[in-house]
């Protein structure tokens, strides 16, 4: 016990000290004492640093060393593109050449992307757009076919979810388009609408569409009777009855509904702009690996990332704000 | 004609086995006055609560039926309020919305100012000043029912149906609530019509309490009349002579004549016997 009593005395004095010798890192002196525990970021942070550190080197080349070659042999390699001589004479790496040798390190990573981000907003040409607009296209492209398809499963699921008959004659339907990965409407829809365009939303919408169906129609149906029972006692209108009791009663469960579908929707909304062509995030990574661009595909996949986690975190906000607790 | 009366309900589901029917409550008739406080108590699976949400529209007996002011009962309505055993709150809402909910439909006329002092004044009137904007969850058992209390004598319904209101609520704060129901019920004098599992409750509160035999086919055995003056509160019905008179004469009952009385009547065929009046004085 006695041990464990000094502890906590202990940080203060070393963080005071730290932090008067190096205002910089004022907090290492209390990583050092193992507050670790109760500081996530801290481990975070350690984790992130430990994995680009390990990426480093694990994709670290040393500069090209060209003793003990004969003028002959580097000719040869020059002649093959492995090497470039430099203005003062001496051979280095062809760098063209050294962006498809093996996976490219952080650094690499690091600077494609500067340089992506730099010019974020500029469009270069037919195919070629900033990051900036390729973010806007899938965002917006997600956005109309998650909402529609939303709007609809909500208003189709709460129509089920109050019709008990209807529901369960309408059920094996749901369950069997339900497990349909998106992607395999593609051909059908690609084809029926004859443009790639609206393809892609039409995509996302499949995506979208059957989680928030079927939860919400389970989520109406098995409404605590009580709150009918109030309803009906308190004559409310119909109009009042759906938005008073029906639709936020069942909330919970079509915001969870909703989390799967926006969830599916998110990883459809990729493969559907790679296989279709349609600028976006997707298509920036099958871009690049056209280009033969492994920087640029490990870019891409962090901006996917990206777009996921801040879709989330605001899709989360607004969940929040429509469930309650029983 | 009575106020409220209970005709010769009967209600019957089709039984688990699938073969025939089990008759829950056979030939039931209760009368009940304006104004007046009738409790049913019986055994579980007799159908109180069933008949409950007969009078209440939310359910429909299989024969008989419901006639209030001279007109038959159909489908819930504004003029018969139900206090829920499970509060049966908007958990969505807060207690002053949850309330409003109630006013605004009982009087779609009134201003959001009219509705606004209505819903506060029953709200001060359960003691709930300061909780107007919290929700159900962050209510303990008993101020969840003082909700359902307001809510339900804010409309003003001509007969109020408590179905176990405080079943849920211990012990001490449940004595606190049924006084409060008395003082409401006073300045109200709506007709109510409560079921219960607990006597002291029912003497406390009632004026009549109809005794119900076991199910199935269970029917209204015995009619007690509480005859304690009113006002009451739980110190002073204690003290008066009639009280274990009364507490003895329902326990007894359920524990020795409920089974035996039920088995009896429909044995012989003649469950449409009128119920004993028992009286003490």
């Amino acid at each position: 016990m006695s041990a464990e009593t000094v502890v906590p005395e202990d940080p203060p004095v070393e963080s005071e000290t730290a932090s008067s010798r190096s205002a910089g890192k004022p907090t290492k002196g209390r990583m050092m004492v193992g507050q670790a525990a109760d500081s996530p970021w801290i481990i975070t942070v350690f984790l992130a640093v430990v994995f680009l550190l390990g990426w480093h080197l694990a994709t670290l080349r040393g500069a090209f060393d060209g003793t003990g070659l004969t003028e002959e042999q580097l000719q040869m390699m020059e002649f093959n593109g492995d090497i470039v001589r430099s203005p003062d004479g001496t051979y280095l790496w062809n760098p063209e050449k050294e962006k498809v040798k093996g996976i490219p390190g952080p650094l690499a990573v690091m600077e494609k992307a500067r340089e992506e981000l730099s010019d974020a907003f500029v469009i270069k040409g037919t195919n070629d757009h900033g990051i900036g607009y390729l973010v806007f296209y899938t965002v917006s492209r997600f956005g109309a076919g998650f909402l529609v398809a939303s709007a609809v499963a909500v208003v189709l699921g709460v129509f089920l979810g109050l019709n008990k008959v209807l529901f369960k004659a309408v059920n094996p339907f749901i369950q069997i388009l339900k497990p349909i990965s998106p992607l395999a409407w593609m051909p059908l829809l690609l084809y029926t609408v004859k443009d790639p365009k609206w393809t892609a939303i039409l995509v996302v919408f499949m995506a979208a569409l059957w989680p928030t169906l079927a939860t919400t129609a389970f989520g109406v149906n098995s409404l605590r009777k009580d709150y009918l029972h109030v309803a009906a006692i308190l004559q409310l209108s119909w109009p009042k009855r759906l938005f008073k009791v029906i639709l936020p009663g069942a909330a919970p469960t079509i915001v969870n509904g909703l989390r799967i579908s926006f969830g599916s929707a998110l990883v459809a909304v990729v493969p559907a702009e790679m296989l279709l062509g349609e600028l976006g995030v997707g298509y920036l990574s099958w871009i690049e690996w056209n280009n033969l661009d492994i920087s640029g595909v490990i870019f891409a996949i962090l901006v996917v990332g990206c777009v996921g986690v801040i879709l989330d975190s605001g899709f989360n906000k607004l969940a929040g704000l429509v469930t309650y607790q029983e | 004609m009575p106020y409220l009366q209970i005709d010769h309900a009967s209600k019957s589901f089709p039984s688990h086995t699938g073969e025939g029917e089990v008759c829950i409550f056979n030939d039931v008739t209760i009368k009940i006055e304006q104004g007046e406080f009738v409790t049913v108590i019986g055994h579980s699976g007799c159908g109180k609560s069933t008949l409950l949400n007969i009078i209440a529209g939310l359910d429909t007996a299989s024969e008989g039926g419901v006639i209030l002011e001279g007109k038959e009962v159909v489908g819930p309505g504004l003029d018969r309020m139900v206090v829920f055993q499970n509060f049966s709150l908007m958990p969505w809402m807060t207690v002053f919305e949850n309330i409003a909910l109630a006013v605004r439909s009982a009087y779609p006329d009134w201003s959001q100012t009219q509705v606004a002092a209505h819903v506060n004044k029953y709200i001060a009137l359960v003691g709930l000043k300061g909780a107007e904007t919290k929700r159900p969850t962050a209510l303990s058992g008993g101020m969840k029912q003082r909700v359902g209390l307001a809510r339900a004598f804010s409309i003003e319904p001509k007969v109020l149906l408590l179905d176990e209101p405080f079943a849920q609520i211990d012990a001490l704060t449940r004595g606190v609530i049924q006084e409060e129901l008395i003082q409401m019920w006073n300045a109200s004098r709506n007709t109510v019509f409560m079921v219960t599992h607990d006597v002291d409750e029912a003497i406390l509160l009632s004026d009549r309490i109809l005794l119900m035999t076991n199910g199935p086919s269970a029917r209204v055995g015995e009619i007690v009349e509480v005859s304690i003056p009113r006002p009451r509160s739980r110190e002073s019905v204690i003290e008066h002579p009639h009280y274990y008179k009364i507490r003895n004469h329902v326990i007894h009952f359920l524990v020795r004549h409920a089974a035996h009385v039920g088995r009896g009547e429909s044995g012989a065929g003649g469950s449409g016997d009128a119920p004993v009046l028992v009286q003490f004085s």
